[in-house]
């Protein structure tokens, strides 16, 4: 082995030793009826798919995870956008501005949401001294609220990779399609858009992964009734301190995850092929 | 002269819908930072929001929140190990990684980068259960390489970033003017690829920093993490010494961006 390459063992070794090795126990634990891990069963997987209410807390999760991307992905564009149009200094503005959130402890985010979203918060105040509704609106603990939460904590993921390719874009090619006629709309549907596609992509699946795991945004805005798989996994080893079904929760909405990120993952890929094609 | 108007007239209007997007979008980007620190900021007993007037009070009260400064202290302890475990083997690995194209680095890459894609809190359900199979219990050792696999995708991803634009021939130059291997490094690639190893070990303390999913399976009993410590606090009695809390976390942040800004060029980083 060349010197070079021996750079990574520390690395790979803390890895086998406290990630894979970890996530093989978890697969081996979920496979058997209790901790001491005696005697091989599916009963964890077949408890899971057999009760509807389990797997509609999966589904749930996954719906609210594209909810949280379409939603990142009509704002974000267009901060992308934006930043990109901008000059250096004010790039470096806007990109200050975009990762602060990120950046900023998601349990202080959390909590300022509750204050902005609360009954007598600040959207409401302003939605009922507008006289939009009469009513305050119920936004903490359901689902829409979780959805703008969890839209704002993650934009950076959505808007730094688009950022990326629509900085990379040939001016020339936006002049051409207008010189030839086309305008703004048809300009940007037709060259910008398909071109920011590997963006988007990888913007997505980040987004994605991001929202369907985020325990904390998940719980503290959709409070103990909005059940998703993180806090049902929380509450199954904890709460509940069922061990094996716990990891069989874990190990089926890990698989879950890698296969939404792999599909996406090739259809980026397929897009990259054709962008430069 | 129709035809010209209407091209203008759509330039103006995707100008407009965009704007006003991004203007909306950076609204709520925004907003929960200053309402944080203008809550923080109130005279009053509540969390009501405006503020009916302004007073240090509740940063002055968080002088004696003994039980919330010992958190902060253990996060800040854990942060720095995470930070330095981190960018020390994810500096060296991306130095390997970037060099090589064999197939066993991509896959060693993607294993690298996956606890940025799984749920967090499985890793933390995981590492725990491993622990115990091998008859130990959460320590601050523990949580640390726990938090470390966690914060090593962002060292990794900054330091690679870095390295691709480094330009091969400085290397070589360097070589063949009879510098050895060791001094190139120390004169020519660290200097070049410091700052992605400073944004990254930025984000890998910053996202220690803030870690509940790994440190609710991984902190002992006696080691009370920041975050958690904040979370109870919210879920149990919202007091205003949160609010102080979270406004001083806030300052802190805003501070360590700009310096990472100032020394490492942190925005040009990310992108």
């Amino acid at each position: 082995m060349e010197a070079d390459s021996r750079l990574v063992l520390p690395l790979a070794a803390l890895f086998t030793a406290f990630f894979v090795a970890p996530l093989v126990v978890l697969l081996l634990l979920s496979l058997h009826g209790d901790i001491a891990m005696q005697g091989w069963t599916l009963g964890n997987y077949v408890k899971f798919f057999s009760d509807p209410f389990s797997y509609s807390i999966l589904i749930d999760t996954l719906l609210l995870g594209v909810k949280a991307t379409l939603v990142c992905l009509l704002f974000g564009y267009p901060v992308a956008w934006l930043c990109a149009s901008a000059g250096a200094r004010w790039q470096s503005v806007l990109v200050f501005l975009v990762i602060l959130p990120i950046l900023t402890s998601v349990v202080v985010r959390t909590f300022s949401w509750i204050v902005i979203l609360g009954r007598q918060g600040l959207l409401n105040q302003i939605v009922t001294g507008l006289g939009l509704s009469n009513e305050p609106l119920r936004l903490l603990y359901t689902e829409v609220g979780v959805v703008m939460v969890l839209a704002q904590v993650q934009m950076p993921l959505m808007v730094l990779p688009i950022l990326t390719v629509l900085s990379k874009l040939d001016p020339n090619l936006g002049d051409a399609s207008r010189v030839l006629g086309a305008g703004e709309w048809r300009t940007f549907f037709r060259i910008t858009l398909p071109l920011s596609l590997p963006g988007i992509i990888a913007g997505c699946i980040l987004t994605y992964a991001a929202s369907i795991t985020a325990f904390v945004t998940q719980t503290l805005i959709g409070g103990a009734r909005l059940i998703y798989m993180p806090l049902n996994i929380y509450q199954q080893a904890v709460g509940a301190n069922n061990w094996p079904f716990a990891a069989a929760l874990s190990i089926i909405f890990m698989i879950t995850v890698m296969i939404v990120v792999g599909v996406l993952g090739a259809i980026g890929r397929r897009s990259e092929i054709h962008g430069r094609a | 002269m129709a035809g010209r108007r209407r091209i203008r007239w759509e330039a103006l209007s995707l100008k407009l819908v965009f704007g006003l997007l991004a203007a909306i979008a950076l609204l709520f980007l925004v907003l929960p930072t200053a309402v944080v620190l203008l809550t923080s900021l109130t005279s009053s007993q509540s969390l009501r929001f405006p503020p009916p007037g302004f007073s240090l009070r509740w940063y002055v009260a968080l002088l004696d929140a003994d039980q919330m400064q010992r958190a902060g202290l253990n996060s800040l302890i854990v942060a720095f190990w995470t930070t330095l475990l981190s960018s020390i083997c994810g500096t060296a690995a991306a130095l390997a990684i970037a060099r090589s194209r064999s197939p066993l680095m991509r896959a060693a890459d993607l294993l690298f980068m996956s606890p940025l894609l799984l749920p967090a809190l499985s890793f933390g359900f995981a590492a725990l259960i491993f622990i115990n199979r091998l008859g130990l219990s959460p320590s601050v050792p523990l949580l640390v390489l726990g938090h470390g696999i966690v914060c090593v995708p962002f060292v990794l991803r900054t330091t690679l970033a870095s390295l691709s634009q480094l330009d091969a021939s400085l290397l070589e130059a360097s070589e063949s003017l009879g510098a050895d291997r060791l001094t190139t490094f120390r004169r020519i690639t660290l200097p070049l690829i410091g700052p992605g190893i400073g944004a990254g070990a930025f984000l890998a303390f910053m996202a220690s920093f803030d870690n509940v999913p790994v440190s609710l399976f991984l902190a002992d009993e006696r080691t009370e993490m920041l975050p958690i410590h904040l979370w109870q606090q919210i879920e149990t009695n919202l007091d205003v010494r949160t609010a102080a809390a979270s406004g001083a976390i806030v300052i802190a942040t805003l501070i360590l961006m700009l310096l990472a800004e100032r020394f490492a060029g942190l925005t040009r980083q990310m992108h």
